[in-house]
């Protein structure tokens, strides 16, 4: 779906992207993984737009992401972030309605398409009517979600979207999404600092440090074949936190 | 609400109407102190009697603002003296009667016989401390260069006030302080200053004890009293002139230190002191026309919020997209945001004067110095409000695929709309009392009684302008807080309040 052909790209002087090469495969979902500062959110606005490579091509499909073309591809993105980017001004339908309004849709196409949206997400009827500082954090996220499918993205591209709730949230989110994507068989990227959330949501694991890709694969290649020390120990600091937070 | 609106209508279409129909009156301007708007109400009165409309703008301010008021039309006549008219008005015009005439002439200006008396600039000092030091004249000021002056503005300023004498008398006090001419008869009674510059008619010379300094070296040019007015005027309302002209040599010293006193001290107003002049003087009968208290505060009032109003509507229609422009291209924005805030660095007076000969006296000008004013607040509050928003937001918005325009009304706007309405707030709060200095061009409002109230030391008068000036900014304070009920999004109003 998404195809980067030696891309790099500078931040005030500072390379940050250092030619990337790199196959998104359609229908699937590719976890980005690696410290902060390696790049993976980067990566990101690149491929929304947001950002634009200083070197190398980026494809998206058949088409080569350009200034021309960005319009039509964002139609064809869901966008969800950490903290949901909801509008905080309107309410969750109004969040949820607003790209379709703006493109003239039915008033009955919008609410048939809520409606299916909300059983997708589970989310409960009086919470889309809410305001964005009266939900709570999965709640947020639930209508962040709606609000990216609204439009049948064909893409999904979640910023660490379960990165601000709290684990309980976060667990039974996870098992929602992890759900949804493979009704939908939607092509997902999803940023994560989590190895496990990455392994649980992806069919390919990309890790990334200092600005390139260290190592792609499943999560049993990374685990059992570590291309160097780095991943190794990217694998083992994981491990470490685990047990560590079970003996507390 | 709906009675607050057909108010403020009434008052706009009032003061229009007040306009149109005034624009044929003879207009007779007065300085902003006392014996200028006695002479201005006896050049009023006794136009209106003899038939001819004539409205009196009082106490618009200094000399350049009636001078330039005169010349540009504005108003049609004026009292002025001749010390003013060579020294400053002018200058390089010899000092008699017939050489001013003749260059005034040339101007388009003509000029009445003098009023009969001379009220030429002189030094004060309490009686008390002249017996103990024996000070007759100026001369003896010299020996004591620890006396405090304590002189008028436009006295420090002008070439034949301080600065002459100064030169002539050889004067080096250590302490000089430019203060208000009434505000300088408080201070030297409470003791803070040793020595004011008088005007040989003021009231307030035997009131506070003062002794008058001789000017033993005849520094002081003559100030004989004059109307000064638009030759058209001979055209326009020759009546007009006919009647004033019975003012000349009518008035001597001791009447006009009378009348000042009178309207200074005894706090009769200067309409009424004009009236009984007439009357006693010419077995004239004048309707002095004076205002209720509650239709003079209703008139206040309306001109106050039209200027108010007015303005601030024209501020946030160019503010606001100035800001947002300043935020979107940042580097005019910087120029922007430089110029606005360069405007607010202006005096207020010094714009209003700036204004004159481009835009004349009364509202307009000061609508417009008020509408500069009110620029800064909005568009920084815009600016800063726009730049607030979340960078997340921001790009979620971008990323959406709205329209930069439907991202900036839909997103960006309404989430900046609590800044920009307490920018908007600001602005309001200090337009009203800015508004006050109007007055000093002819605007009116609560500056109004304000201005004669420092003139006549009336407390009463200056809370009549101060206190409603500050309940109109309490309401409209208060009125935002409805207004942002509207305005800023229910959305934020929740995350406001948690």
């Amino acid at each position: 779906m998404y195809r980067f052909e030696s891309v790099s790209k500078f931040y005030s002087g500072e390379l940050v992207i250092d030619n990337v090469s790199l196959t998104v495969p359609r229908g699937k979902t590719t976890a980005l993984i690696g410290p902060s500062g390696s790049g993976k959110s980067t990566l990101f606005r690149l491929m929304t737009g947001l950002a634009k490579p200083d070197a190398g091509t980026i494809y998206f499909g058949d088409q080569q992401l350009d200034d021309k073309c960005i319009g039509a591809v964002r139609k064809r993105i869901g966008y969800v972030i950490q903290e949901g980017g909801l509008f905080p001004h309107m309410t969750g339908r109004a969040n949820v309605s607003l790209m379709a309004g703006h493109l003239g849709w039915a008033r009955d196409k919008v609410e048939s398409r809520i409606l299916d949206l909300m059983k997708l997400t589970r989310l409960s009827p009086e919470v889309i009517t809410r305001y964005p500082s009266e939900m709570s954090g999965g709640q947020r996220q639930r209508v962040s979600l709606m609000r990216a499918l609204m439009l049948e993205a064909d893409v999904l591209l979640l910023d660490e979207p379960l990165g601000a709730l709290d684990p309980m949230v976060r667990a039974e989110l996870q098992q929602d999404l992890a759900e949804i994507f493979r009704r939908l068989q939607k092509t997902v990227i999803l940023v994560t600092h989590d190895l496990a959330e990455a392994a649980y949501f992806g069919d390919q694991i990309v890790l990334m440090g200092a600005g390139r890709i260290v190592q792609s694969g499943s999560i049993a290649d990374i685990q059992r074949n570590p291309v160097n020390d780095f991943v190794k120990q990217f694998v083992q600091a994981q491990r470490t936190m685990l047990f560590s937070g079970a003996q507390l | 609400m709906i009675f607050c609106r057909t108010n403020i209508v009434v008052c706009v279409v009032m003061l229009l109407v007040a306009r149109i129909v005034a624009a044929d009156d003879v207009q007779v301007g007065s300085k902003a102190f006392t014996e200028s708007v006695i002479l201005g109400e006896l050049a009023t009165q006794l136009g209106n009697t003899a038939g001819v409309a004539t409205v009196h703008q009082s106490q618009l301010g200094g000399t350049r603002v009636l001078w330039e008021a005169l010349r540009s039309g504005q108003i049609d006549v004026y009292p002025e003296y001749t010390g003013t008219l060579v020294e400053e008005l002018i200058p390089g015009t010899a000092a008699d009667l017939a050489a001013i005439k003749s260059e005034l002439y040339r101007q388009g200006i003509g000029m009445t016989q003098t009023l009969g008396f001379d009220n030429t600039y002189a030094l004060g000092v309490p009686d008390t401390l002249a017996r103990r030091w024996n000070l007759h004249s100026i001369s003896d000021l010299r020996k004591h260069p620890e006396f405090r002056f304590g002189l008028s503005n436009e006295f420090l300023s002008r070439k034949d006030g301080w600065p002459a004498l100064k030169r002539a008398y050889d004067l080096s006090p250590t302490s000089v302080t430019g203060l208000d001419h009434d505000l300088a008869y408080t201070a030297i009674s409470s003791g803070s200053i040793d020595v004011v510059d008088l005007n040989s008619t003021d009231a307030e010379i035997g009131f506070y004890h003062l002794l008058t300094m001789t000017d033993d070296r005849h520094v002081f040019p003559e100030y004989k009293a004059v109307f000064l007015y638009r030759l058209d005027l001979q055209d326009r309302a020759p009546e007009f002139i006919r009647a004033i002209g019975r003012l000349e040599a009518a008035i001597d010293a001791s009447t006009m230190t009378a009348m000042n006193a009178s309207s200074k001290l005894q706090k009769v107003s200067e309409a009424r002191v004009a009236s009984k002049f007439l009357m006693s003087r010419f077995q004239v009968k004048t309707d002095p026309h004076e205002q209720g208290f509650a239709a003079q505060l209703f008139t206040r009032s309306c001109e106050h919020l039209v200027l108010v109003g007015i303005s601030l509507a024209a501020s946030i229609v160019v503010a606001i997209p100035l800001g947002v422009l300043s935020f979107l291209r940042p580097r005019l924005g910087q120029v922007i945001l430089t110029l606005v805030s360069a405007i607010n660095t202006i005096p207020s007076l010094a714009l209003l004067v700036f204004m004159i000969p481009a835009l004349g006296i009364g509202t307009l000008p000061a609508i417009v110095a008020l509408f500069l004013y009110g620029l800064l607040p909005i568009v920084r509050n815009t600016h800063a409000g726009l730049a607030g928003i979340a960078a997340g937001l921001r790009e979620s918005a971008i990323v959406l695929g709205l329209s930069s325009s439907a991202r900036l009304l839909r997103i960006e706007l309404p989430l900046a709309a609590s800044a920009i309405l307490a920018g908007i707030k600001t602005a309001a709060v200090i337009n009203v009392g800015t508004a006050t200095i109007g007055a000093l061009i002819g605007a009116g409002g609560y500056g109004q009684p304000i201005l004669t109230g420092i003139r006549l030391a009336d407390y009463k008068l200056i809370l009549l302008g101060a206190v409603p000036a500050a309940i109109l900014a309490l309401l409209i304070q208060g009125g935002f807080g409805l207004v942002e009920n509207v305005v800023v999004p229910r959305g934020l109003r929740i995350k406001a309040r948690n």
